[in-house]
């Protein structure tokens, strides 16, 4: 026992908390770095804040925005439908699919993202026409591989078909984490494989995918960037042709990040309220039984011991 | 006479080279309570698991209500049935296992009327009215939206007997129901098998709660070491074995 303390109260004594003297000091340590942050963000004139403003709403920008969005939601779409696809053709008996899609994961994973996209954006140079038709036998119909190839449509494929790589991983490893015991369960009521994946194992699979799944989209908002090499115009590209003209790149770059910012928001946002339904029947509160637990004596008035 | 409701005729298993089952003959009628007894690791469990086709059986041949099991005859041979023709016959089977395996992001009541709904394609508000009725009689008739981690374990093992009837099985079988669960919770979860067994069901239990066995069961099956040793009545199965290897079993546990 403390030294200080000799004698017995005779009222219960009240608690006096420990003083954390190092929070304390780091508190004040952040907020001095913050205000003399904001303070030279506000006061050097160089930011131009009056350029931001004036092109932080402007057409070619907005249309930038409109682009990286569409293309996000696209390239994720693509890859987390084919995502599922491959996990499930890994995790499937059959060793020709299941090798199959390793292969796949390993090939996009294994060549430079950048690479991939002009790859599908110069693809004419190695197949000139696309053919559908009876394998060995008849032609259908054919197209020009230029008509077909815009710039979107390469920035499409190549990013949804690279992000689809990633997502298989993250799928099987949520599939992995459901127990056989669930599985078995699903199987002794009658339902087939494919039953038991959508009602059953991917449910719960959801869990462990959807953070790093909000980890991809945000990095997929900001990978867009990359199609401006092959000159389809996103949010990065629509800011440097202007700053490529009025040399104020550094005002541009700074709307292009206020809006990634931005996006990435209302992104994590969704995120939260997805994990919230998937982890229905998990939550931690939710585990706290509120049937027959007797309520806790009510609190004494707490004592200095000797 | 009427075709029993199982029958296995010199069923056998093997994982890898290990042989789990031999030449176990099992005929349980309509209505019958089977309890098998045996030491950890005798196959009990295991031939639970090819009654409903969780496992394949590598030799013999196993009915359920005058089906063959997993496989159609065609002349002189043996066609391993499609996973259609699989999941309908598991259908009319219920299970339960010894680790609940309750749907752990569905509700009471959503485990229950699962199967009804996906599977047998029964409405909605009917299914729930069901699921209900069904929770009610396992005596969760207030957890129904309750979800499995809010619950006790012998409330979820009630629970998943629920999920299990709710398909209208015609025969159910219990791998080990209890053994998860703590000493207190036991009785709960034995008074709805014993309610069961009461109302007519077929039951094959898999079980090391003698005090069960010799109460409810019609006829005891001792296993060790993937055979099937010796049955018959409890009475004479518990109380005056014939066998040594089931004699040194049931001195250690009774």
């Amino acid at each position: 026992m403390s030294a200080g303390v000799t004698d017995a109260p005779a009222r219960p004594a009240t608690v006096v908390p420990t003083r954390h003297t190092g929070r304390t000091v780091a508190a004040v340590a952040v907020l001095l770095v913050v205000a003399w942050l904001l303070y030279s963000m506000a006061t050097n004139q160089r930011f131009e804040w009056g350029v931001v403003a004036e092109y932080l709403f402007a057409a070619p920008i907005l249309m930038g925005v409109l682009n990286t969005m569409i293309l996000t939601v696209l390239a994720m779409a693509i890859g987390i439908l084919l995502g599922i696809v491959i996990a499930v053709g890994r995790l499937s008996d059959n060793v020709i699919v299941s090798k199959a899609a390793w292969f796949y994961a390993w090939f996009f994973r294994g060549t430079p993202l950048l690479v991939q996209l002009l790859f599908w954006f110069f693809l004419s140079a190695l197949v000139p026409r696309i053919a559908m038709g009876v394998p060995f036998g008849p032609e259908l119909f054919s197209l020009n591989t230029n008509d077909l190839i815009t710039p979107f449509m390469a920035a499409m494929l190549g990013l949804g078909l690279n992000e689809a790589a990633y997502m298989s991983e993250i799928v099987r490893s949520g599939i992995s984490s459901v127990t056989p015991g669930q599985t078995e369960a699903a199987k002794s009521i009658g339902m087939t494989r494919l039953q038991t994946m959508r009602r059953v194992v991917l449910p719960q699979a959801m869990r462990i995918i959807i953070p790093p799944t909000g980890n991809e989209v945000i990095g997929m908002l900001k990978q867009t960037s990359l199609v401006l090499v092959i000159g389809y115009s996103e949010l990065l590209t629509s800011a440097s042709l202007i700053y490529a003209r009025t040399y104020q790149t550094i005002p541009l770059l700074i709307v292009a990040a206020i809006w990634y910012l931005f996006i990435t928001a209302i992104l994590s946002v969704a995120q939260y309220y997805l994990e919230k339904r998937y982890g229905r029947g998990f939550s931690p509160l939710s585990t706290i039984r509120t049937d027959n637990v007797e309520p806790l004596p009510a609190p004494e008035g707490k004592e200095v011991r000797q | 006479m009427t075709e029993p409701m199982l029958r296995a005729t010199s069923v056998g298993k093997s994982f890898g080279a290990v042989q789990v089952l031999r030449d176990v003959n099992l005929t349980v009628e309509s209505g019958e309570v089977a309890c098998l007894i045996g030491p950890s690791g005798s196959g009990k469990s295991t031939f639970l698991r090819c009654i409903n086709h969780l496992e394949k059986i590598d030799g013999g041949e196993m009915w359920v209500g005058g089906e063959r099991v997993g496989y159609r005859r065609v002349g002189n041979k043996l066609h391993e049935l499609r996973e259609r023709e699989v999941a309908r016959r598991r259908a009319s089977i219920g299970m339960v296992f010894q680790q609940f395996n309750l749907f752990p992001h569905r509700t009471a009541l959503e485990n229950v009327t699962e199967g009804p709904i996906i599977v047998q394609g029964v409405n909605r508000a009917e299914a729930a009215d069901r699921g209900r009725r069904l929770l009610e009689r396992v005596g969760l008739g207030t957890k129904v939206h309750n979800y499995p981690s809010q619950l006790s374990g012998g409330q979820q093992q009630r629970v998943a007997i629920a999920r299990a009837l709710a398909m209208n099985p015609s025969l159910m079988l219990f791998d080990e129901p209890t053994s998860a669960l703590d000493p207190e919770l036991v009785g709960e979860v034995l008074d709805v098998m014993r309610d069961l067994a009461k109302s007519g069901m077929t039951m094959v239990v898999v079980t090391h709660e003698m005090g069960f066995a010799r109460e409810v069961a019609d006829t005891v099956h001792f296993m060790s070491d993937g055979v099937l040793v010796e049955s018959g009545p409890p009475a004479r199965v518990l109380s005056r074995p014939e066998h040594a290897r089931t004699q040194s079993f049931l001195a250690k546990v009774l």
